[in-house]
């Protein structure tokens, strides 16, 4: 399996994660190399075998649904680049 | 002091032979003086640790102090201590101050513990050397040109070097274990979901846990025992009883049935690591276990299943790290995309961007069949391997990591020779099973490790196991020239 500049560029976008045109060739060549390691699992039939997602195959917990938390929003905020009137500050959405 | 147990520490402190403050003073003053050579430190707290020994000598004098009560202790970089800057290795978090504790944080203050400081470590745990960090590669104290193994290098060399009494670190596919059989320590991964992740920075969600390393199985048997236990706050703790864990490390192991995979020696291992984690398996026949063959038919399957399963859930985690609500954002972003795309680029190191662009990739739409779902199903293959080797044996043993510490740079350009080092190690995440290494004998004068694999929930059993070994040869007490 191998990957090229044009399909990097779009998995970067998937992922809104800047990769500068300087470094395309090098991630494309170690994405293949490590598409090539992944391949290995394609020797191995798999038909009827269950997908495993969880190591202890147990189920969510669910709880009472009633409030728990107290509000922290200053104290969560403080750490935040940019914050007015409580909420957070992000560069202009709508034109 | 610093060549003390944790348990001797703990009856000097009880009997008044020195005092937590001078005990956190003297390690302060060995981080100052030998640090430089090695960047286990991210951050040392030194006023947060003089206060909280001041809070423990109290408690001493009060005599209500546990067993860990005054013990210097350093947390890998990658678990949450409000008021201590938490970076998990990487630029993205340099600015990190977290608004609360992680629960192991939590857990061990309570017991009375005491933070020197936060340790270096792979960028979100994302590597086997620590040459990932935003900090820097951290040096083996046993030779400074070679790493210390990751991702918990800065914790595995700052035990090793006496720089502190013990240390916590992460296991995703080995970075608990790998750094300890590379710096000669011991280093145990519990069971999925026995150690809380509330508040340790999530990797890979299916397989990370947390666990101590320290210089003896009695001494992690003492981290571990303050770590673990049901926390409501992670949606996969494991709600199981808590044995004494010190309470059964002397048993008698006669009759121990002990499982040797072969695929776990096979020509990938280097020969001199194969002939010391041979003799540390004399050594348990001395003892009256039985050594049996085994056999993991799909070990082969385990890291090409890891390189898909840990991306596709990084690639998840990860999107959290956006420049919106903390953490790094770039400069003048002129749109809301452009602030993602790059606080992320800039924020991330290369070996995390190649990781989210794998996971990516995997989950992204026409490819899950073939990446994601298989990659399940052959952890259930995986998974049932351990499974059906324990109806036959107690515990499975073999080498931890196929060589000793490689030189730094040596495999940094070369990303899938690095995967290749967690070859033993991985199968352990993806099943959920505990594991624990132990240092062998040196080989050419270079730590190696007995990695022992337990069934679930087995801890004690293995530090039992472990701390056997300890009893009867003297390779855990090796220390580094000069440290």
């Amino acid at each position: 399996m191998s990957l090229d500049r044009l399909e990097v560029e779009k998995i970067a976008h998937l992922a809104r994660m800047q990769v500068s045109g300087a470094e395309l060739d090098a991630v494309a060549e170690d994405l293949s190399d490590i598409l090539d390691l992944v391949a290995q699992m394609d020797a191995v039939d798999t038909a009827g075998v269950a997908p495993m997602a969880h190591p202890l195959h147990m189920a969510q917990r669910l709880r009472e649904d009633k409030v728990t938390e107290t509000d922290q929003r200053d104290h969560f905020q403080a750490i935040a680049p940019a914050t007015e009137n409580g909420l957070y500050l992000v560069p202009k959405v709508i034109g | 002091m610093h060549n003390k147990s944790i348990a001797q520490l703990s009856a000097s402190l009880r009997g008044g032979e020195f005092s937590s403050t001078e005990l956190v003073r003297h390690y302060l003053e060995r981080i100052k003086n030998l640090d430089e050579r090695l960047n286990c430190f991210v951050t040392v707290a030194g006023d947060q640790a003089l206060q909280a020994a001041e809070m423990a000598d109290q408690r001493l004098r009060e005599g209500n102090a546990g067993p860990l009560t005054g013990i210097p202790i350093a947390h890998k970089d990658i678990f949450c201590t409000s008021g201590v800057k938490t970076s998990c290795g990487s630029r993205m978090l340099d600015n990190f101050v977290s608004p609360y504790d992680a629960t192991v944080v939590e857990r061990l203050q309570n017991a009375g513990a005491v933070m020197l400081g936060k340790t270096n470590m792979d960028e979100f745990a994302m590597g086997s050397s620590n040459e990932t960090s935003y900090y820097g590669p951290v040096h083996n104290p046993w030779d400074t040109d070679r790493v210390p193994g990751g991702s918990s290098g800065g914790s595995a060399a700052a035990v090793a070097s006496r720089l502190c009494s013990g240390a916590t670190g992460t296991d995703t596919g080995g970075s608990i274990r790998q750094p300890a059989a590379l710096c000669g320590i011991t280093g145990m991964k519990p069971t999925y979901g026995r150690v809380s992740r509330y508040g340790m920075i999530a990797f890979a969600s299916s397989l990370d846990q947390g666990g101590p390393l320290t210089r003896s199985a009695e001494d992690a048997a003492h981290l571990l025992q303050a770590m673990v236990g049901f926390d409501h706050r992670d949606s996969t703790s494991a709600d199981e009883p808590v044995p004494d864990y010190s309470a059964t490390l002397d048993e008698d192991l006669r009759g121990l049935r002990i499982g040797l995979p072969k695929e776990y020696f096979d020509e990938g291992l280097d020969s001199g690591v194969g002939d010391a984690v041979m003799a540390a398996v004399d050594e348990y026949r001395k003892m009256g276990a039985e050594v049996v063959d085994t056999t993991l038919p799909n070990t082969g399957l385990a890291v090409p299943t890891y390189y898909v399963v840990a991306p596709a859930e990084c690639s998840s985690n990860l999107s959290r790290f956006d420049g919106a609500r903390f953490g790094y954002r770039c400069d003048d972003p002129d749109s809301l995309e452009d602030m993602y795309v790059r606080s992320r680029g800039e924020g991330f190191g290369p070996e995390v961007k190649r990781r989210i662009l794998i996971g990516t990739y995997a989950l992204s739409a026409g490819y899950y069949d073939a990446y994601y779902l298989k990659a399940q199903q052959t952890r259930h293959l995986i998974s049932d391997d351990f499974k059906q080797a324990f109806d036959k044996v107690d515990v499975i043993m073999g080498p931890t990591s196929p060589t000793t510490a490689f030189a730094i740079g040596e495999r940094s350009n070369d990303p899938v020779t690095m995967y290749l080092s967690d070859i033993y190690t991985i199968a352990v995440n993806l099943a959920g099973l505990p594991g624990i290494s132990v240092p062998t004998d040196l080989v050419g004068g270079k730590p190696a490790g007995l990695q022992i694999i337990g069934n679930y929930f087995q801890e004690a059993k293995l530090l039992n196991v472990a701390h056997r070994l300890q009893q009867v040869t003297d390779w855990h007490l090796a220390v580094p020239e000069g440290f």
